[in-house]
This record gives C-alpha cells, structure tokens and sequence, in this order.
C-alpha cells in the first residue's frame, strides 16, 4: 500500500485531468466560437453543442479543488493567494463565459447576440490561458520567502515558461474543443473546426517543444524524474496520440479524433505530474518547496476523502455517462419553423 | 482599511449576493420536485407546462449561483490562505465532499430537466427533478457543515505544526474525529433554519409570481395550482422558521454565548431578562434606548425559568465581543421580517380556507412585493451568524485578522473588491431582466411549443406574443421535426 499522500497525489491529478477533458472541451468550443461560427444558426450550434453539460464539467474544478484544499491546504493557500490577481482574472473570465452561454439568446438583436459571443469567446480563451500560466508556474515553481509566501505580484508569474505552458494549454483546449465541435456538428461548421485543429495541434507541437527547451535552461528539477524508462510513458502517450489525432482528422474520423485529443491531454498531465513529482509547489526561493510529504493532510484526512472518492465518484461516472450518452449524436437546429 | 478589514469585506459582498442565488435554486427545485411527482403520477399537461415554467426560473437563477459559487470556494484560498492552512485538515473535506456527493448529481441531472425532457421517459424525467432536489439539498448540508464547523468546531485537535509556519498560532487543527466534526452542536439547528428558510424564498418567489397571474387575470389555470400550493408552504414555512430558530438560538446560547448576547442586546448580567423586541440600534457598549421588551421572556425563553439568569456582555472581556449593532439590529431586523412574512400568511391561509384569495387583491399585491422579504431576512440571518462569530474566524480557535494572505496587499483586494462588485451589479441586472422576462412570457405555451422554441436561441430572444401566430398543427410538426428538445 503506498502512502496515502501518494495515493491522493495522483487522485488529484485525475480529478484535474478530468476537469481539463470535460471543461476543456466547452472552454475549447468557446474560445473558437468566433472563428468557427460565422452564422447565428452555427452559433447556436456551438452553444447547444456544450449546453447541457458545461455546467456540470465545471464541478470538476470545485471537486478538483475541494480535494486540494482538503489533502494539501498549504499548496491550495499558497498558491491561490500567490497568484491573487490572476485568479481573480480567471473566476471573472470564467462567470462572463458562463452566464454568456445563457444570455445570448435572451433577445434577437445582433448587437446583443455579438457582444455575447465575443464575451464567451474572449472569456473562454483567456480562462484556458491563465490555467495554463498556473500550471507552468506550479511546474517551474515560485519563490517563496521564508516564511513560504509568494510576494512577486501578478507580473512574476509572467515567465517566458509559464507563458509558454499557458500557449500550451489554450492550444490543447482548443484543440480538445474542435474535436467535440467535430463530434457534435456538421457541415460548415465542423469542417472549420477540423481545420482549426491542425493549427491547435500545431501550436501544441511548437509549445510543448518550448517550453521543454525553456526548462532545460529555467527548470532544471523538471527532469529529475525521467531516468527511468517508465517514467516517458507520458511524452510517448503525447507524441502518439497528437499523430493519430492529425490522421483521424485528415480521415474524417470523429470519434477517434475525440479520442486521440482525450490522451493527449492525458498524456500531458501525465507527463507534468511526472515531472512535478514529489514536488507540489518547488520554491525557487529560501523557502522551503512544498511536496507531497510535507504538505499532505492528516491520514485520518486522507482516509475520510479516499473513501468518500473510491464510493462516489464511480457513481459520478456512471450518471455522468448516462447523461452524455442521452445527450449523443449531432446536435440539429430546426430553424424552419422559426 | 487593512488587508484584513478589505478581505472580510469582499467575502461579504462576494457571499451574500451569491446566497440570495441558491436560496431561490433550493427553494425551487423543492417546488419543481413536487409539481414534477404530480404530473409523472396524473400525465396532465398543466403539471408539464408548470413544470418547464418553473425549470426556466431555476435555469437563470442556477447558472448565476454555480459561477459565483466558484468564487466562493476559492476566495479561502486567495485571501485567507492562513486560514485555510490552519482548518484546511477538516474544511477541506466538507466543500470536496459537497462536489462528489452533491454537486455532481445537481448539475448532471439539471442538464436532464432543463435540455433531455424528450430524450427520456416521463419516470426518468421526474427522477432527473427528485435528483436535483436532492442534489441541492445534500449540497446545502455539506457546505453548512463547513459552516457550522467554523461556529463550533469539534472533532479535532490543535497540532503545533513547524511546516504551517503561515498560521499565526504555529498550529493547525487536525481532524480527530470525522463524525463529531460533520455533527458538530451547530450543525443539525443551522441545517434546518437554513432549509426552511430556503423553502420560504422558493415559496414566496412562486407565490409572488403566481398573484401576479391572478391580478393579471392570466396563466390562470396555472396560477390556481402554485398559488394554494405555495400559499400552504408559505405558511408552514413561515412558522418553521419560527421553531427551527428557536432550536438555533438555543444552540448559540449554550455554544456562544457572546454572539447571543450581542443578538438579544442583553450588556449586563440579568436575572428575569427581558425578550427585546425592538429598540435603537445601540453603540458598542450600550446600553439600549428605546428598548420594548416582553419582561422576563428571555430568561424564560433561554433557561425556561422566569427568572433565569442571562449573562451579559460585561462578563467577557471586550476584545471578544462582536460589532454589538450589526448582530443585534440583524438578528433583530431578521425576527421582525419572520413576524411579518407569518402574518401575511395567517391572512393568505385564511382567504385560502375561505376560498376568496383570488378575489382579495390587496393581500395578492402584498404576496407580489413579498417575493424579496424572505431573501432579506436570509440574508440578515447570515449577517447575524457570521458577523456575531466575530472576533473569530474559527471560533475561539482562530482570530479572522490571523486568517488572512500574508502575501496579498490591501490594494490587491481593492483592485478585486471593484472588479466583483463591477461584474456581480452586471449579474443581477441581467437576472432580474431574464427572471422578469421569463414571467412575462409565462407558461402560456403548449408544451410542443415552449419545448421548440427553447431549442432555438433566436425563437428565445423573440418577444413572448412571437410563437402566437403558430397553428395548432404547426405545433405539432415541430414537436415531431425537432428532436431536439433543448437547449439555448
């Protein structure tokens, strides 16, 4: 039995993951709503695409950090109040977003309609971008003073890294996006967004590439872990299954594609939590990193919420399932007798 | 103001506005429950029809809920980074629980009740409506664990901790027992006042609406099932909220004993203690003017002896007390609504039982300008608890100006306090819009036509009278057409 910490190290690795496949894909949809839409009916069509889910994806993010609040709250403290402004940015990012998806189609106007798309849009994109930046500056680390607090402000989170990793992010996204677009829709509409995902999967090809160069010369730590053959597990997952991905969308293959994106994202976080590993926050600092030794909750704690897991959330995924799978095939407007 | 001062502002700010959201949300997936149980159990279209009416209410007022909520969660983390340090052990727990045991099953089967209605059958249908009420509830009891837990903690032990070197006391509260920390002595008291007062917002929103109907003289056949229906929650409601805080308040006089005398006004030790009933709001240290009481109603209330005695403020030490007005003139503003909301509704029960409630246009124009009287005393309630817990964030535990971000700076806050009151004034601008507008449309159409024309955004957007020149057979060519039977 390895020790709980460990166990719940890697539980909120699939609790993020599973937030970054489910909100990925809405926050993707949004993000290009713009691009890949050009009429109100495809618009529409965007929205309908991820209207009966989205909602319940982001409960993966308030699940996600419940359990990080609960099995690490020195990391969930520290790095919440570490990056202030920019979570503030991305709650606000994320509650335009949100209620865009609801109100666009209160009225007929265009101009009204066209605020809100690009409020979703915008809202979308941005709230991708700053996870992405979090992400890189969990991985990169951030200095922490003695007594392990952050004081660099909202511009010392902007290093060409976490930079690099937020293009990243917003790139699978976007990616991980069109391909639930290419899932729901037809015509027009999911012809743009295959192409749209050759860029995506691109621009996930370059800044993966960077952003691993930029850490050989800015977070040396990061590859402390891959000695081991086991541990490439995650890039090898990565590098296939974008190959796959940009076969299954010159084939036409949906599903596949949806598929393919899916381990992408998987392999990605598979590959930063390797990378992390035991860290949970390193300090470029004098104080001390926070790891998965030094921060975890109590085993009582830990116990409790491992229970609490192992019994829900199976069932989590079962009603989730259902509700996907009532809610299958593409999504059609009947406009005609409208 | 310091960081502290800037920080407790915000969560106010940030937490009541987003309250008022899931206190209508619980309150009405209640109702949708029932009218849903009514008409899987009859098949009749009106029950459909109110159904969907009500479902549209929810949907704007949820969606507003979950992303201010979002914010709710992670405001431990950015401006009281020390406190969640110090609680994270226990308080984490309740809030990750409340996301696998009941937000999950909210959200998930929202989407079933609001979009699927013709993708499943009518049981499943009415189940997706009984999850969500359960959802809603279930969640509701895991965040006032969270809650309670702050009021009374239990179940754990004090633990100095080197590596917490951000907790000012250098030490953090481990969990001991995880029982005894979700059955804290707040919680069960709390859990109830909450609920009911939850199903008194849901049952004055709909009974609001449904007056207005009636004034209207429109949606009668609807308005003549919500009406009773709610009128009758409405007043039990209302007296619930009379015995659950009661159970309450019992609760604070024996765990807090401070906070209960800041809320009665009660600044020196008395035997046969008056029950204030309205007085000046007092200064810090009182005393009270202008105070009407009910002799020795406090002391029997409180120790069921007439002459009982009531410790007063003077026996703490001032440091300890809370801000004597806020809690005093909210606990107290709080009682009066409760006194005016049940009196409305002895009337409303009444005509009712009489039969001429529809004719009794003035009690149905004071039923319509009600819809916000429960919210507000929700919201002083709230005030009351959590500005009566003061000094401490956790009781006797932890001091709120020790829970803040050593690494956030006031105009941080500043900066964030602007931005959410700037977006949130933009959110219930847009709510009372939508909410305002899905009541004027009504829930007139027939079920073939309200479920088309929600599936398309733009039909939405029209006016309300837009689908009227539909034919009847029209509509029944959409309904076949159009498999898809939601959406936005």
């Amino acid at each position: 039995m390895p020790e709980l910490s460990v166990v719940w190290f890697v539980l909120l690795g699939v609790l993020f993951t599973g937030y970054a496949l489910l909100d990925g894909f809405d926050l993707g949809a949004g993000a290009v709503h713009l691009l890949v839409a050009r009429t109100d009916g495809e618009r529409r069509n965007v929205l309908n695409a991820i209207g009966p889910v989205w909602d319940g994806n982001e409960v993966w993010l308030i699940t996600a950090g419940g359990a990080l609040f609960a099995a690490f709250p020195l990391v969930y403290g520290t790095a919440l109040s570490g990056f202030y402004l920019a979570v503030v940015l991305l709650l606000g990012a994320l509650i335009l977003r949100g209620v865009s998806i609801e109100f666009r189609g209160k009225e007929t106007d265009r101009r009204w309609r066209q605020s809100w798309d690009v409020l979703f849009s915008l809202g979308s994109a941005l709230a991708a971008l700053l996870f992405g930046v979090a992400l890189g500056n969990v991985l990169r680390g951030i200095p922490l003073d003695s007594a392990g607090v952050y004081r660099g402000g909202f511009v010392g989170l902007l290093s060409p890294f976490s930079l690099a990793v937020g293009v990243l992010t917003l790139g699978l996204t976007v990616q991980q996006g069109t391909a639930w677009l290419v899932l729901k829709t037809e015509g027009a509409l999911a012809d743009r967004a295959r192409r749209i995902q050759l860029v995506a999967v691109a621009v996930v090809a370059v800044t993966w590439v960077g952003s691993t160069l930029i850490a050989l010369g800015d977070a040396k730590h990061l590859f402390d872990n891959f000695g081991t053959p086991i541990a490439w597990v995650g890039p090898v997952v990565v590098f296939h299954s974008l190959a796959f991905l940009i076969r299954s969308n010159l084939r036409r293959q949906a599903a596949v594609g949806f598929i393919c994106s899916c381990l992408a994202i998987i392999g990605l976080a598979i590959t930063a939590g390797t990378a992390l590993y035991p860290n949970l926050l390193p300090s470029t600092g004098p104080g001390a990193s926070l790891t998965v030794s030094s921060a975890h909750s109590s085993d009582l704690t830990l116990s409790v919420m491992l229970v609490v897991a192992v019994l829900g959330m199976p069932i989590v995924l079962a009603y989730t399932a259902f509700i996907y799978w009532k809610f299958k095939g593409k999504v059609q407007l009947d406009e005609a007798g409208y | 103001m310091d960081v502290a001062q800037l920080s407790r502002l915000q969560f106010a700010l940030t937490v009541s506005f987003h309250f008022i959201f899931p206190s209508i949300t619980i309150g009405l997936a209640g109702l949708i429950a029932i009218i849903e149980t009514f008409r899987w159990r009859t098949k009749r279209d009106v029950y459909d029809r109110m159904s969907v009416f009500l479902t549209r209410l929810f949907a704007v007022t949820f969606v507003i809920g979950v992303v201010t909520g979002i914010v709710m969660e992670f405001q431990f983390g950015t401006n009281w980074s020390r406190f969640s340090g110090f609680v994270g052990d226990i308080f984490g727990t309740p809030l990750a629980a409340e996301g696998i045991l009941a937000f999950f099953l909210e959200s998930a089967f929202v989407g079933i009740v609001l979009f699927g209605r013709q993708r499943v059958s009518s049981t499943v249908r009415w189940l997706a409506g009984i999850m969500v009420f359960l959802g809603t509830t279930l969640s509701a009891f895991w965040i006032l664990v969270a809650n309670s837990w702050m009021q009374t903690p239990a179940g754990y032990v004090c633990q100095p901790d080197p590596s917490c070197s951000m907790s000012v006391p250098g030490e953090k509260a481990v969990l001991a027992d995880f029982w005894s920390a979700v059955f804290n002595p707040s919680i069960l008291p709390r859990l109830m006042h909450t609920l009911s007062a939850c199903w008194v917002v849901g049952a004055f929103f709909v009974m609001g609406i449904s007056a207005w109907y009636v004034l209207r003289g429109r949606n009668l056949d609807v308005a003549r099932i919500l009406l009773p229906l709610t009128v009758v929650i409405a007043f039990f409601g209302s007296g619930l909220m009379f015995v659950t805080g009661d159970l309450q308040t019992r609760e604070v006089y024996q765990w807090q004993p401070i906070k209960f005398a800041a809320m009665e006004g009660v600044f020196k030790t008395e035997s046969g203690a008056p029950l204030i009933l309205i007085a000046l709001p007092p200064s810090q240290t009182g005393p009270l003017d202008f105070a009407i009481g009910i002799p020795n109603g406090l002391s029997l209330m409180s120790e069921g002896d007439l002459n009982g005695q009531v410790k007063g403020l003077e026996n703490w030490d001032q440091s300890l007390w809370p801000p004597v007005a806020m809690t005093f003139v909210g606990f107290h503003t709080m009682v009066g609504l409760g006194g005016l909301m049940l009196l409305l509704m002895l009337f409303g029960i009444f005509f009712l039982w009489r039969k001429t409630i529809e004719k009794k246009t003035l009690w149905l124009k004071l039923a319509v300008l009600a819809i916000p009287l429960p919210i507000i005393a929700v919201e002083l309630g709230w005030m009351t608890a959590e500005v009566g817990r003061q000094p401490w964030i956790v009781y006797n535990l932890m001091r709120t100006v020790d829970g803040t971000s050593p690494g956030v700076s006031a105009s941080d806050v500043a900066v964030s306090i602007v931005a959410i009151v700037v977006l949130y004034v933009l959110l219930l601008f847009l709510w009372l819009y939508a909410i305002r507008k899905e009541i004027a449309r009504g829930p007139d159409l027939a079920p073939a036509v309200a479920m088309a024309v929600e599936a398309t955004p733009v039909a939405l957007g029209e006016e309300p009278a837009a689908p009227a020149p539909l034919t009847t057979p029209a509509r029944k060519r959409t309904r076949k057409v159009d498999p898809n039977d939601g959406g936005r």
